[in-house]
């Protein structure tokens, strides 16, 4: 049953919410515009946080970064929760098919031992910096400032548990679900020396209280060194030994790391943009970080790449400078 | 070909298995930073927790499960919603004062669901164990999604009626939506613990049913398929979020005895806090829904008295009591709603829905459903109403009530036993006194008066002329406080609010789809050529 109406003189009293008309017009609004501008509270807060009483429920000042306007601070991939899942789980998909191309035909398993060993020993205990990497992001989203920031922040903390997965089931590829490639790995991450001085910087990450500072350090440098050194480097290398199978596992990676990047880019760009203090604080934080991150990085990259391991981290602390460059940074 | 030694076919995983090596061997023992220094936060409210990894996952969900299975009920719900949006589904409704329910239901709750949404972020960040963390993340991203469908399905009506444009300005200012807003920041900024038996337990598990129930039913029988769709979509999420909330009380009860009062102390203010706040349901159920689905009173029976009493009846084994308010709340069931009726029409002009007094017809409902109550306490009043704006001297509050300190309700509530007397709490606290609608309230304020000095109580705030825009000059000879705090709360003062006979909601919706904006009272204006009885309107519908 449907009702008739008079569709003849029914003009909508407005085409979008009073807090997107104040920004944008009386048009119709994006679902992203809907779900993003405006919607966290600012105003009148009840009670002292009993965990951080200094301070509102939400509050601006968790960050020395200083925005007019934290709702500049947009996702150009325009992501709320419906398109975001949807996304994923197309993509998702998509990775399963690989998954299933190399678990059916034994493609990790029946590489040689050796490079097994170099996959468990050099890819899998990155299961353990994404899941560090998920406690900072959830850092970010539980005490940044904004929709804008926060939601990106809280899908990349999802993001980072879907990656930790992933690499985890790159482990059970290569030991046939025994899952002896995880605990291998863990004791790596925790025990071997290739390994420690990441781990150092990763848990220094977690105890470090400015949200803005985690993003920066986490999601712009560490994972700007990480990423590449690891999924593009060290998997070529090999994939140069024994074809590329672990290559069409890291690829989903890659991937969501070039997407990610669009966001992370607008964030600094824009913060950068907004005044000289803000430039200093983000460009002081890239330059502590990537002098602490790259040199953790020295000795698993050593490992993995022998006397190749020098240019590859030069190759990629380059690119990092370049592009904190073209987003406004002095490094 | 697998390699030498590697022969035997790869293991096959059951569910759990595969659940538990994905998820479980995630997090490490730090030892670079001190793991007090890494979770601030869990210590100080004095749970004792032994071992993090007793807690059983409720949802057992691997990321890319969740991405899949909540991407497809996202399909299927936007496809919905578009299809409403393109059909204009927003006049399919029964009358437009089914729409003031809506108004309420934007403005006062899908921020709490973003409320909510960060206090699991919280926790997604403090606890120190994978498997709380990860049902709290996905609790958060759950509760995001409950904002943005609710914003995203409400965003039509809120192009066609007046009052829901404003939602989350309003949330921070209107003086009643001080209520949800309070409760809602109350909990976030609580322990995480408290948090987590605050809304997981207390709310979700024994209080969600009652309002899930009532309100979907209420919006299908009222043909408001936007909000059917993305509450049904919800449902499963919900589910979700219950078994968290009873895992959480078992697992904090199993850790230690010495949890047991800690517990128990937040249940007795949780569900006092949640009894209050969704005691608003009442008014919308008893008077808001133009087709109505069941009495306040007897939501309270089903989804309290049968299902609460059978859940406390299961966690006795843990020295856990029912809820020490919970004789309140049956006391006060035949009483709740006609109050809070009375209040919000008393106070129509600062409400930023319209409101009306109560049909003959619905009179004749509400004597049959609240026998011992209705005809005796409340018909005289509405009768008395009605004969005032028959007269044209309407009854009109101009002053604001007095709010409790603690659920930020006026002090509306009268005594249990003593529908005649409202019941009025104090306290003394450092030389000042508070003010508390209910032995429940005072309780808690008693516990915690330190922070509960610390609430923003809109009526305070007006007289001390904290709530007035910038420029306002308070010694203006024209100055109006009350015209000046309406303002700076957002609500257009004869357009959000005010009486609906007489509104732009209920002139356009006559104008625009020839129907009766009031089921009960046949058309107030021409724009409605066929004047049929309510009764001809329902079988022109139907037929
Ligand atoms: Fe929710
Ligand atoms: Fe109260």
């Amino acid at each position: 049953m449907s009702v008739e109406i008079r569709t003849k003189g029914v003009k909508p009293l407005s085409n979008s919410f009073g807090h997107l008309q104040r920004r944008f017009g009386d048009k119709p609004a994006t679902r992203y515009q809907e779900a993003t501008y405006d919607i966290q509270s600012t105003a009148n807060f009840h009670y002292k946080p009993l965990w951080d009483p200094a301070r509102e429920m939400f509050d601006a000042r968790r960050t020395a970064v200083m925005m007019k306007d934290w709702y500049q601070l947009k996702d150009p991939r325009q992501f709320y929760y419906g398109n975001y899942t949807t996304t994923r789980a197309r993509q998702q998909d998509a990775i399963d098919r690989t998954l299933d191309f190399v678990e059916k035909r034994d493609l990790l398993r029946s590489l040689s031992q050796d490079i097994r060993e170099r996959i468990v020993h050099t890819i899998v205990p990155l299961r353990h910096y994404e899941w560090g990497a998920n406690t900072n992001s959830a850092h970010v989203s539980a005490y940044g400032y904004g929709t804008a920031i926060t939601s990106p922040a809280m899908m990349n903390t999802a993001d980072r548990l879907g990656m930790a997965q992933h690499i985890s089931r790159i482990g059970l590829l290569v030991d046939g679900n025994s899952g002896d490639s995880l605990l291998a790995a863990q004791a790596l991450w925790t025990g071997h020396a290739d390994w420690q001085p990441l781990r150092r910087e990763v848990e220094r990450m977690f105890v470090t209280r400015d949200w803005f500072e985690v993003f920066v350090a986490q999601l712009l440098v560490a994972d700007a060194l990480v990423y590449p050194l690891f999924f593009q480097q060290i998997d070529a290398a090999i994939a140069g030994a024994s074809g590329s199978a672990l290559s069409s596992l890291s690829d989903a990676l890659m991937r969501w790391y070039e997407e990610t990047a669009k966001w992370i880019d607008a964030v600094i760009k824009t913060a950068a943009a907004e005044s000289p203090e803000n430039k200093a604080l983000l460009s002081g934080w890239t330059v502590t970080w990537r002098n602490r991150l790259l040199p953790a990085l020295v000795p698993i990259a050593q490992r993995a790449l022998g006397n190749k391991a020098e240019d590859a981290l030069a190759a990629a602390a380059a690119a990092l400078d370049a592009r904190a460059a073209k987003l406004g940074l002095t490094v | 070909m697998a390699a030498e030694g590697n022969a035997k076919p790869a293991k096959k995983l059951s569910l759990k298995e595969n659940y538990a090596l994905l998820t479980r061997g995630l997090g490490w023992e730090p030892s670079y930073e001190k793991k007090e220094d890494i979770f601030r936060y869990i210590h100080f409210e004095g749970v004792k927790i032994h071992d993090w990894d007793k807690w059983e996952d409720p949802f057992r969900l691997t990321m890319d499960a969740y991405w899949k299975y909540q991407g497809e009920k996202e399909r299927k719900l936007y496809a919905i919603v578009d299809a409403f949006q393109q059909h204009n589904g927003q006049f399919n409704v029964t009358d437009a004062r089914y729409v003031q329910a809506l108004k309420v239901f934007i403005n006062g709750i899908t921020e709490l669901e973003y409320d909510s949404h960060r206090g699991f972020n919280i926790l997604a960040r403090e606890f120190p164990g994978v498997g709380p963390r990860i049902a709290a993340q996905m609790q958060s991203l759950d509760e995001l999604r409950h904002a943005t469908t609710q914003i995203h399905t409400i965003s039509q009506y809120a192009k066609y009626f007046t009052g829901m444009n404003e939602f989350p300005y309003q949330f921070d200012r209107v003086w009643y939506l001080s209520i949800p807003k309070s409760f809602f920041e109350d909990a976030v900024t609580s322990g995480p613990f408290e948090f987590i038996v605050a809304i997981s337990f207390a709310f979700e598990y024994v209080l969600t049913n009652l309002a899930f129930m009532p309100w979907m039913s209420g919006a299908a029988f009222n043909g408001d398929m936007a909000t059917v769709s993305f509450g049904f979509s919800a449902q499963s999420d919900e589910a979700r979020h219950m078994t968290l909330g009873i895992e959480v009380i078992k697992f904090l009860l199993e850790q230690d005895p010495g949890n047991v009062p800690l517990v128990q102390k937040w249940i007795d203010k949780w569900f006092w806090r949640g009894y209050r706040l969704l005691s608003l349901l009442a008014t919308m159920m008893d008077y808001m829904l133009p087709k109505r689905v069941m009495a306040w009173n007897e939501a309270w029976e089903i989804y309290y008295e049968q299902n609460g009493g059978a859940l406390f009846a299961d966690l006795a084994r843990y020295g856990i009591k029912p809820p020490k308010r919970a004789p309140e709340t049956i006391a006060e069931k035949g009483h709740v709603a006609h109050q809070m009726w009375s209040v919000f029409y008393a106070n129509r002009d600062a409400v930023g829905f319209q409101m009306w007094l109560p049909s003959d017809e619905e009179m004749a409902w509400m004597s049959e459903k609240y026998p011992d109550t209705f005809d005796q306490y409340y018909r005289p009043r509405y009768e008395y109403w009605k004969a005032q704006e028959a007269a044209g001297t309407p009854f009109r509050n101009t002053t604001l009530p007095q709010l409790c300190q603690v659920c930020q309700w006026p002090c509306l509530f009268t005594e249990s036993g003593d529908p005649t007397t409202l019941s009025l709490r104090e306290s003394e606290y450092r030389g000042q006194t508070f003010h508390m609608c209910s032995d429940g309230c005072k309780d808690i304020f008693d516990d915690t008066p330190e922070k509960y000095v610390h609430a923003w109580l809109p009526v305070h705030q007006i007289y001390q002329g904290n709530c007035f825009l910038p420029g306002v000059d308070p010694t203006a000879p024209d100055f109006n406080p009350m015209v000046e705090a309406l303002r700076y709360m957002g609500i257009k003062p004869g357009v959000d609010g005010g009486d609906f006979k007489g509104s732009a909601d209920a002139t356009n919706w006559e104008k625009w789809t020839s129907r009766p904006a009031n089921i009960h009272e046949g058309a107030y204006t021409d724009a409605v050529r066929d004047t049929a009885s309510p009764a001809d309107v329902g079988a022109r519908k139907a037929g």
